[in-house]
């Protein structure tokens, strides 16, 4: 299965280890924040707020490196459109790998 | 280049910021979570370049384009292209940069931007010249302004759609016409001597004739401009 990474994140740097720290330590701030944001959307069946942040988690998505994964959010964000949940449980997989990545870095 | 970001999302308000302080003509004055707070301040507050995350709850990004009364440059931010289309519509868009942003696509959309303001400058400024300050001129060429000190040139020649300016230093071939620089030109120093031919007097070594010395130039003087230059010589 696809492994987050830093690469992005030290392309963005460029050796710089304060950058790289702030973005790291903001990603470790924010994800967690929006991620329960997320799952209160869930819980209200809220569509439009639903892809809402189904659209702000793909970005964390995005720079942790998981191209698939990012297709599979992207999938659910144009599902969620639709007013239709199916990709939810893939999504959340993707939650559950980045919450256990953060803890490492 | 003072600009400004907006983007709900944190992380990608710092990226945008790393990546400006790559740019030394980039200057980030402010950065937004919200539309709404970036109205405000435009409305006190004036920028050249907004960077704007298309995809924003409540009031999005193109909410935000439509609000504006005097737009400057935007480079759209967002995770979807299809997004972007919409905006196109308007001149003052720049670029989009698909999230998440890359440095050497990021440099693209900044020159496009720079490119962008310079044309704006060249407009303002008649197209090709532009009198700044008493003694110098700006020239445009393949998009870059040229500063050029009045005094250094020496004789300006029409060729066709174009004309050749000869400085001290070096010649410059601007797309204009001789009549358009000849308003331009300060009286005291410059006469057109010939519908080919605008001399700066000062420099005039030899007059023979119907033709004038000019460095190593021998430019002919039209039978109607001959007393003028004449006249012109006398206040010398």
């Amino acid at each position: 299965m696809e492994q987050p990474n830093l690469e992005y994140i030290n392309r963005l740097a460029r050796g710089n280890e304060s950058i790289k720290k702030e973005l790291i330590n903001i990603i470790k701030t924010e994800f967690p924040e929006e991620k329960k944001e997320y799952y209160a959307s869930i819980e209200s069946g809220v569509f439009k707020i639903i892809e809402e942040n189904v659209h702000r988690l793909k970005h964390k998505i995005s720079i942790l490196g998981l191209v698939k994964n990012y297709e599979i959010a992207n999938e659910f964000e144009t599902n969620l459109r639709k007013l239709d949940l199916n990709g939810q449980e893939d999504f959340e997989k993707i939650l559950r790998l980045i919450t256990r990545y953060i803890k490492t870095i | 280049m003072k600009c400004i970001i907006i983007d709900d999302e944190k992380t990608a308000r710092v990226i945008l910021k790393t990546l400006c302080n790559e740019i030394k003509s980039l200057k980030v004055l402010e950065d937004f979570p919200s539309a709404i707070q970036a109205i405000k301040y435009l409305n006190k507050n004036q920028v050249d370049l907004i960077f704007l995350d298309i995809h924003m709850p409540d009031f999005n990004g193109l909410d935000f384009i439509r609000s504006l009364k005097n737009p400057p440059k935007i480079i759209l931010i967002t995770s979807d292209p299809n997004f972007a289309i919409e905006a196109f519509e308007y001149g003052f868009i720049i670029d989009y940069l698909l999230k998440p942003l890359e440095f050497n696509r990021f440099k693209k959309a900044i020159e496009k931007a720079k490119l962008k303001e310079l044309s704006a400058i060249s407009t303002k400024v008649d197209t090709s010249i532009h009198k700044e300050i008493e003694n110098d001129f700006y020239i445009s060429i393949d998009r870059r302004l040229i500063k050029i000190d009045l005094p250094s040139i020496y004789l300006i020649e029409a060729k066709g759609d174009y004309i050749k300016i000869k400085t001290e230093d070096k010649d410059y071939i601007v797309h204009s016409t001789l009549k358009k620089i000849e308003e331009k030109l300060p009286d005291a120093l410059f006469l057109k001597i010939h519908r080919s031919f605008i001399i700066n007097i000062k420099k005039i070594i030899d007059i023979e004739d119907n033709s004038v010395l000019i460095k190593k130039d021998v430019i002919p003087v039209s039978r109607s401009k001959r007393p003028e230059l004449m006249k012109r010589l006398d206040l010398l």
